[in-house]
């Protein structure tokens, strides 16, 4: 970087010989151009202040380094940022807690650092740099590692359950119809959008609403069947085609939904969230009980239908073969039906879910854990629900674990990824799937 | 409303470096689904690998920008090894869920703030064009007439981009009528009969996904040299709008990604133009602006639905040449 100029030159002169037998337009390429400014836009710390996923506003950071101290408040987003003349640079960024709420302070995520709102950034090559306070209810993080993997679990056997009952409906589908439905992560936004639209747009109490949810999201299931996946089952549609329609379903229905709801996060009225006094760390909600408990039961009446009622088992030997099934007199039709109504109440019931555990609801909610679906249930083996409930518990207990093994968290989701690439090179049949020729 | 200005922006839409780089990603995707029959669903993956390698190999190692273009495609062909081992050898849509899930792990990799100090977070990454910038062999100006009036800087992208487009329809041309084509097309049509006749099917699925894929990331290389890079371009949304561009032009065709391309975004930027321009002129009450915009996704996303029920082979496209519609 010591001599820009002069390496830029003999760069652009290479690069200029090389143009010239590449294309043959030019005997002009020889003539100097106008060195071009390399007048970038100012170099930018910036970074985001929030307390529990609410951002802070008014916050005052001062930053000094080189072009001299600087001072900055956040917007109404929580959101700040300063342009500072020179990158490869060394910064301290000060949040003023004065300027905060009372009661909270800059919490330390180290455990060694004794003053947390103070922090050296560097600005580098790519001139940016961001740097986010942790605000909480200033005192100090000191959960041994027990206590928080034993939180972790926890949560993660949560947010696997409420997987579980949008994967197991993703795997039904993809059993009885072939399709790998990826507009399935708009129907889980779809059931929580209509919660919140009884909850709060009609002010419905929340023992009325989320059953409401439910139903019309398995309405909405039955609706998409007769209006669309029948009748291409009629003309014969291949499963490429499929999917690919299933893409342009979930694009179009996303948009709508961010066209009524826009792109910010609302909240459904949550009258349970107060923690549970437990031992140790855990903190767990009421709500969060609730929700796995609902899960649970939800499951367990699911699973006892697929294997003993009558239904059920027809949807199964749909679902293992549909000519065979056909031929032995079950209505393929009517149970395909069965199985979109029933995948789309799953989901939606899990939307709501997903709305508490996030917590809030956003127009992309759905398609955001799309891919985990499909991770859990590749994972526990295409097409069984067995297996997606047992995949959709792994996945869950992967991302809310992986945090606690160095793994940042914004990365949580890549570990639960990349298990399903290696579950592939290894078992492609997945967990619980039958060993069967995949290729 | 100014209906010059709109038609103006749309015009203007053809030349544009996103356009090129999408034409290029579509070439890429053809020799993926419409020759080889692969459901490659992570285009956006390799699109960002190109993109963020030219101008990493630029900001952080400091290499010239046609050497950063190089470590682009190298890094793409490796990318289509790693995902291509596993899932090559399984059923095709297998392969479209990994591939979906491991452009998503780029992007997350890309986005996340553990490696901000190289990729920028979610910042992006900007700058690094300088260099790229000063190997221009045209005299600084404005050039063109009408709609396609463009600086010299972006012109030196627009004939970088024409080559390369130009270069890959070529190379894709020449292939499929070369008996690599043929087996390559036998595959799509018959993985079986093919392996019947001895080829090994593995190995050259494989070369198409490399062949492909250093394609699309050409495509992404193009996008980063007119404009930043920024992880927010590439989300699986990114995917799917390619997908659209090329089952609109014609899959198993050579110059159907191409017109796909350029119809997508002439029809998008039209229609984003438009649209709004509407709602200030009060023809449509029911929208606010935002809304109309979002509409826009919304056709989008209908239109990717009606091509693939009603003409799955695309504008230019034969539909015998399509295994995929049984």
């Amino acid at each position: 970087m010591t001599h820009p100029n002069a390496r830029a030159r003999t760069t652009r002169n290479r690069a200029g010989a090389l143009l010239a037998l590449a294309l043959t337009l030019m005997g002009l390429l020889a003539l100097p151009t106008a060195a071009h400014a390399a007048e970038d836009d100012p170099y930018r710390i910036s970074g985001n202040v929030q307390l529990e996923g609410e951002p802070l506003e008014g916050v005052e950071l001062t930053v000094d380094g080189p072009g001299g101290e600087q001072t900055v408040e956040t917007d109404a987003s929580g959101q700040w940022s300063v342009g500072v003349p020179e990158r490869n640079a060394d910064y301290t960024v000060t949040l003023n807690e004065e300027t905060l709420p009372e009661g909270i302070a800059v919490i330390d995520e180290t455990g060694e650092d004794t003053s947390p709102n103070v922090r050296e950034v560097t600005v580098g090559p790519g001139g940016r740099v961001t740097t986010n306070f942790f605000i909480g209810e200033g005192e100090r993080n000191t959960t041994s590692f027990i206590d928080q993997l034993l939180e972790r679990l926890v949560n993660g056997v949560n947010f696997g359950l409420m997987l579980a009952l949008a994967a197991i409906g993703l795997s039904l589908v993809y059993g009885t119809t072939g399709i790998s439905n990826f507009a399935h992560g708009e129907m889980v936004t779809f059931g929580a959008l209509i919660a919140l639209l009884f909850a709060v747009g009609l002010s419905l109490p929340l023992l009325v609403a989320v059953p409401l949810a439910v139903i019309v999201s398995g309405a909405f299931g039955y609706a998409m069947d007769a209006g669309l996946w029948r009748p291409l089952r009629r003309k014969g549609l291949g499963v490429v085609q499929l999917m690919i329609v299933s893409i342009g379903l979930s694009l179009a229905l996303r948009y709508i939904f961010q066209m009524f709801v826009g792109g910010g996060t609302l909240q459904l009225p949550n009258p349970l969230s107060g923690v549970i006094p437990l031992p140790g760390s855990i903190v767990l909600t009421w709500m969060d009980l609730l929700s796995m408990v609902i899960s649970v039961v939800v499951i367990i009446v699911f699973a006892l239908w697929l294997t003993r009622s009558r239904i059920g088992r027809a949807t199964r030997a749909v679902s293992d073969n549909p000519s065979l099934a056909a031929a032995s007199g079950i209505d393929v039709d009517a149970i395909v039906r069965i199985v979109w109504i029933l995948a789309a109440s799953l989901a939606g019931l899990s939307g709501v879910l997903w709305a508490y555990f996030r917590p809030g609801i956003k127009w992309d909610m759905g398609s955001s854990i799309l891919l985990l679906l499909f991770a859990a249930v590749v994972l526990g083996g295409l097409g069984t629900a067995l297996g997606a409930l047992v995949g959709s518990l792994i996945v869950g207990i992967l991302v809310e674990t992986t945090s606690l093994f160095g793994v940042p968290d914004d990365l949580k989701y890549v570990g639960a990824l990349v298990v399903l690439i290696l579950i592939l090179l290894l078992r492609p049949q997945g967990i619980l799937g039958r060993k069967e020729r995949v290729g | 409303m100014d209906f010059g200005q709109i038609l103006s922006n749309t015009l203007s839409q053809i030349l544009s470096p996103t356009t090129l780089g999408f034409a290029l990603a579509a070439i890429g995707l053809s020799i993926h689904f419409g020759f080889a029959g692969l459901l490659n669903m992570g285009v956006a993956g390799f699109m960002a690998v190109g993109a963020y390698g030219f101008a990493i190999s630029i900001l952080t190692f400091g290499l010239p920008w046609w050497a950063a273009a190089l470590v682009g495609f190298v890094l793409a062909a490796v990318f289509a090894l790693i995902l291509g081992i596993p899932t090559l050898r399984l059923r095709g849509d297998y392969l479209a869920i990994v591939t979906i899930a491991a452009a998503e792990v780029v992007r997350l990799l890309f986005l996340s703030t553990a490696y901000k100090d190289v990729t920028g977070s979610a910042d992006g990454l900007f700058g690094f064009q300088a260099e790229f910038r000063a190997a221009n062999p045209l005299p600084q100006g404005t050039y063109g007439f009408g709609p396609w009036t463009y600086t010299s800087d972006q012109w030196w992208v627009i004939i970088i981009g024409l080559a390369l487009t130009a270069v890959a329809v070529l190379f894709t041309w020449s292939l499929m009528r070369s008996p690599w084509g043929r087996v390559i097309k036998g595959i799509r049509e018959d993985e079986d009969a093919v392996r019947s006749l001895g080829k090994n099917v593995f190995s050259f699925k494989m070369q198409a996904l490399v062949i492909g894929g250093v394609i699309i990331a050409a495509g992404g290389i193009v996008t980063a040299m007119g404009t930043n890079v920024n992880p927010n371009v590439y989300v699986t949304s990114q995917t799917f709008f390619i997908w659209t561009a090329l089952l609109l032009g014609g899959a198993a065709t050579i110059f159907g990604p191409v017109l796909g391309a350029v119809l997508f975004w002439v029809v998008r930027a039209f229609l984003s133009n438009l649209l709004p321009a509407l709602v200030d002129a009060g023809l449509l009450p029911f929208l606010s602006r935002e809304q109309a915009q979002q509409s826009v996704f919304v056709l989008i996303g209908v239109a990717l639905m009606l091509l693939i029920i009603f003409r799955p082979q695309g504008i230019l496209g034969n539909k015998k040449e399509l295994s995929f519609v049984r």
